[in-house]
């Protein structure tokens, strides 16, 4: 069976893919927040994964107003880079996982979940940041990849209980594949920030560390942190975290904490990343 | 459930995109969205009344993006996902172009960030802060 074997959370600030691409992760303002994630990049080398299921935002990039689906899963062979108003980043495509990826789909509808299907997608920071830190600038991405993207731009954007709720439905359609696949669970965005009106800059690294906590140790009581405290203490642009929740669900009751990092700033947020797994019973 | 926008208009300096503020702005934010194409982007940016007269905003709207009054984009239902298809467009920063609807300027306000940000002591409440 398939098997979900890590969870992954990471911010995903457009500046830091800009760095990338633009080879100043060594200069004096990046290297800090790099360096945080050295040791990602190794341990991903040492336990790579065939497929991960990319929980996301867009940034107005692919979506735009037109449509806006609160969750929605991605079923194609492959994702191309969203010129996101400078130029689409110079980055592999997404490798597509279509049928791990039709079988989770369906499993979710089925089981209530109105998941929006998209045969066609372009991808965005929210979702190739974190692999970008995850596994620096190869030719090829060494992993297939499930977008999954939510709704946390416009209000309302879908409950914690309902993110966390989510991601058991996933744990369940994952373990209900037939194929012996290594499946991680990615959450990202987040952490404190705001990017707009007179509050602008807001950081709350003592609210986002007590967040960590909360998500690894007792996620049943996390869930029910209303939006409103996100926007408050986390900034307009923190109820991202909420796709946190739906990682975190999809990891069991139980889970080891591999890796923490905090760092402030980049650009305009407090950059938070955890690797998770699940504790066996 | 009965939705409660009234709840996010305490956070001070803050604007929160809601439904409403969607339906609204849905052509200001479409506006923005065309500036993904590049040919797009230099239409605009070599006239830009001439660019926003196809589009079906208000004509405060498209006095607020004339004017490069982020603030009042949000105001009139703008996102700032949206809005930063503009500053993109003119090779602005989210920093640069954010700190325009602060009380700081750029380069005031990357040294804030740089020193750990806005600390949020105050910044909860208009009616603590006086505002309302």
């Amino acid at each position: 069976m398939a098997k979900i074997v890590a969870g992954i959370a990471t911010s995903h600030v457009p500046a830091v893919g800009h760095a990338v691409d633009m080879g100043k992760t060594q200069d004096e303002y990046w290297k800090p927040m790099f360096d945080g994630y050295e040791f990602s990049k190794q341990w991903a080398k040492d336990n790579p994964a065939d497929v991960a299921i990319i929980v996301y935002n867009d940034h107005a990039s692919y979506f735009g107003m037109d449509i806006m689906p609160t969750f929605a899963i991605g079923i194609a062979d492959s994702y191309a880079i969203c010129d996101e108003g400078y130029g689409p980043r110079p980055i592999p495509a997404v490798e597509g996982a279509p049928e791990l990826a039709t079988h989770v789909a369906a499993s979710l509808i089925t089981d209530d979940f109105d998941m929006t299907v998209l045969n066609l997608l372009e991808v965005d920071h929210g979702l190739t940041v974190p692999m970008s830190l995850m596994y620096g600038t190869p030719d090829k991405w060494p992993t297939k990849v499930i977008p999954l993207p939510v709704n946390v731009v416009m209000n309302p954007q879908p409950s914690g209980e309902r993110c966390l709720a989510l991601g058991k439905a996933i744990k369940r359609a994952v373990e209900q594949f037939d194929g012996d696949l290594k499946v991680e669970i990615w959450g990202t965005g987040g952490m404190s920030h705001q990017i707009q009106g007179a509050r602008a800059g807001l950081i709350n690294l003592p609210w986002d560390i007590q967040f960590m906590d909360d998500l690894i140790n007792q996620p049943e009581v996390l869930q029910y942190k209303p939006h409103l405290e996100y926007m408050i203490e986390a900034g307009s642009e923190g109820v991202e975290l909420i796709m946190w929740l739906i990682m975190r669900g999809a990891l069991g009751d139980q889970v080891n904490e591999v890796y923490r990092f905090n760092h402030v700033p980049a650009s305009n947020t407090s950059v938070g990343h955890l690797i998770l797994t699940p504790k066996e019973d | 459930m009965k939705p409660n926008f009234e709840q996010y208009k305490d956070i001070p300096g803050t604007t929160i995109f809601t439904i409403e503020s969607a339906q609204k702005g849905f052509h200001l934010n479409q506006f923005c969205m065309s500036l993904r194409d590049a040919e797009n982007r230099k239409r605009f940016l070599a006239d830009g009344p001439a660019y926003l007269a196809d589009w079906d905003m208000t004509d405060e709207q498209k006095q607020a993006v004339i004017d490069r009054d982020f603030q009042r984009m949000l105001d009139l239902g703008g996102n700032v996902y949206f809005l930063s298809k503009i500053f993109a467009a003119e090779g602005l920063s989210y920093v640069q172009a954010v700190s325009t609807m602060t009380d700081m300027n750029a380069e005031e306000y990357q040294q804030m960030m740089i020193n750990g940000g806005r600390n949020i002591e105050g910044w909860r409440s208009k009616k603590e802060r006086g505002e309302a």
